[in-house]
């Protein structure tokens, strides 16, 4: 009897242990950035590129070629309300990290204290990116105005409120492999770096399942806004008979090619695409034409709605 | 069919007077008339951008005398007092045919500094167009600002 109970306080404290060590943080090497200087110059594109200041820049700020990225903006989520935080160089923000740490945090989701964090933050696009690319948009950010904003805490829900079970999610949905695989031209893996990687366009392109984790089976599919009502539009080419020349106008001015204006968060995006190179927009408009076709799913009702209207999609095939 | 629809609806607003137009239309609520107008407002916007759009990207030659048209139609699509447009209950929380945000009756000053900043965009775009082709480019992007400028915040897309 009690041989069997220590056996079983055995196991129990193996099994804790196990899943604190699996959702313990898999930081970057510590020998990631050796060699590696930012350099702040070609650091400017890349976080137009990477989109840091959509989420950054406090809400209503006006245009600037220096933003101040004291956070404040609100994503709400249906696991509750995120806020982004304070990430400019002062002590509020990431002014005493090292860039070890906030190459560590874009690329791996970790704080400066070992703590996971929120895929509200794009980490799981940015473990694409290079250390070198990752490294000059933190050199940009220290060469930006400092800001003493305190970040606000995230409005979340009993159990999503535990950074710790991040780990769990992590196991489950964090992918550091590219979607698009095969044999791709030069420009289409430049395009495959700047969608999957910096531009996270997934993030909003793409459904996500009832935790949150992105279905890379319908990649670039559509998926409701969360941002309220509305949809953001299936971008494969099942949903998007745009030619490359009409994607690569709408990413430099916005224009479609019925001349209507992209608006809600795409608007942002286009600020961002509209300061890349010719090249690079072209390259993203090829990695669209590359990427397999994926009818839209019906609009999903609010979650833990009517499964009967999921099967009439299904048995519909598409709609 | 639906946007050729709204574009012959509004050409019809544009020559007939309202009272013929809601004799013709007894069965619309000034709620579906609202929505309907004003889309096929938007849609003589883009119409209008088009042919701009085509000579900005040297898809077709530019022509100072078609560039100057079709900049005088938007200044003027873009002066109309257009109030009535936005009746209250016809956002989309309210109705499913429409992309209008419920922020537009939350911050109506800011929305309607938004459509001055349209006017302003466009202005420019009238003297631009007759200048030369760089010149038109140039005042294109700042039109397409200002329309997404107004979208990112008060527009949703429609599904
Ligand atoms: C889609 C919005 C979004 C984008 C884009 C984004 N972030 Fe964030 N970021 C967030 C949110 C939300 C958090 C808070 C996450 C948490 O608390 O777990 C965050 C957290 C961070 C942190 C940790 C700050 C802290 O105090 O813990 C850093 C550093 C950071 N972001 C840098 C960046 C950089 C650099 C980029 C561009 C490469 C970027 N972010 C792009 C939303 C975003
Ligand atoms: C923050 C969310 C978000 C991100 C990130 C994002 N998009 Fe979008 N996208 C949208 C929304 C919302 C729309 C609908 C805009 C509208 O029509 O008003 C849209 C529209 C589009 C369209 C037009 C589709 C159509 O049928 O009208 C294309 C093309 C597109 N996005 C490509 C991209 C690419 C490429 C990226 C990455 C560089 C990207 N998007 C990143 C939210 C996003
Ligand atoms: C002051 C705000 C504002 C400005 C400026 C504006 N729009 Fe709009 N636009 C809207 C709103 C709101 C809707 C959604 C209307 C609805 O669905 O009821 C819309 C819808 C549209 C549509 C879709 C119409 C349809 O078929 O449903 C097009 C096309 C469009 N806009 C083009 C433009 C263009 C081009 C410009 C600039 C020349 C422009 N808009 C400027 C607010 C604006």
């Amino acid at each position: 009897m009690r041989r069997a109970l220590l056996s079983v306080a055995v196991v129990a404290l193996v099994g804790a242990g196990a899943a604190w060590w699996l959702t313990a943080p898999d930081n970057l090497p510590a020998s990631a950035l050796d060699g590696v200087t930012g350099d702040a110059g070609r650091g400017q594109v890349l976080f137009a590129a990477a989109g840091c200041g959509s989420c950054h820049i406090a809400p209503g700020a006006e245009e600037t070629d220096s933003p101040v990225l004291s956070g404040g903006r609100r994503f709400a989520t249906q696991f509750g309300t995120f806020v982004a935080p304070n990430i400019s160089p002062s002590p509020q923000g990431i002014g005493d990290w090292s860039d070890y740490q906030v190459v560590n945090a874009v690329m791996r989701g970790v704080d400066d204290e070992g703590r996971h964090l929120y895929p509200a933050f794009p980490w799981n696009a940015y473990n694409k990116a290079t250390v070198q690319d990752v490294a000059d948009i933190v050199a940009y950010i220290r060469t930006l105005p400092p800001s003493d904003a305190g970040s606000l805490p995230h409005e979340l829900s009993f159990p999503f409120d535990i950074r710790q079970s991040l780990g769990g999610w992590k196991l489950l949905f964090e992918h550091r492999d590219w979607v698009l695989q095969g044999d791709l031209t030069p420009e289409q893996e430049r395009g495959r770096y700047l969608v999957e990687a910096l531009g996270h366009c997934g993030e909003c392109h793409t459904p996500r399942n009832a935790l949150g984790g992105l279905d890379r089976s319908a990649w670039l599919a559509g998926a409701p806004d969360p941002a309220g009502k509305g949809r953001v539009p299936n971008i494969t080419p099942a949903g998007l008979d745009w030619s490359e020349d009409d994607i690569v106008t709408m990413l430099q001015s916005g224009f479609t090619p019925d001349y209507d204006v992209v608006g809600g968060e795409m608007a942002q995006v286009v600020r961002n695409t509209a300061q890349l190179s010719d090249e690079d927009r072209a390259a993203i408009a090829a990695y669209l034409k590359a990427v397999p076709p994926v009818e839209s799913t019906a609009p999903q009702p609010g979650a833990g709605d009517s499964t009967a209207e999921e099967g009439t999609a299904s048995d519909e095939g598409d709609s | 069919m639906h946007r050729l629809a709204k574009t012959t609806l509004l050409a019809t607003a544009l020559l007939l007077p309202a009272g013929v137009l809601l004799a013709q239309e007894a069965d619309e609520s000034p709620e579906d008339l609202a929505v309907e107008m004003r889309q096929g407002h938007m849609l003589n916007f883009a119409h209008n951008l088009m042919a701009l759009g085509a000579m900005a990207q040297e898809k077709t030659a530019y022509d100072a005398a078609t560039a100057t048209a079709a900049a005088e139609n938007l200044s003027h699509l873009a002066a109309i007092h257009w109030d009535y447009y936005w009746p209250e209950g016809t956002s989309n929380a309210d109705r499913q045919d429409t992309g209008a945000l419920p922020a537009i009756w939350e911050n109506m000053d800011d929305f309607n500094a938004k459509h001055e900043a349209l006017q302003q965009a466009v202005a420019n775009l009238q003297t631009a167009a007759g200048t030369d082709l760089a010149s038109l480019q140039g005042a294109m992007g700042d039109v397409g600002k200002a329309c997404g400028g107004c979208h990112e915040t008060y527009r949703a897309k429609e599904e």
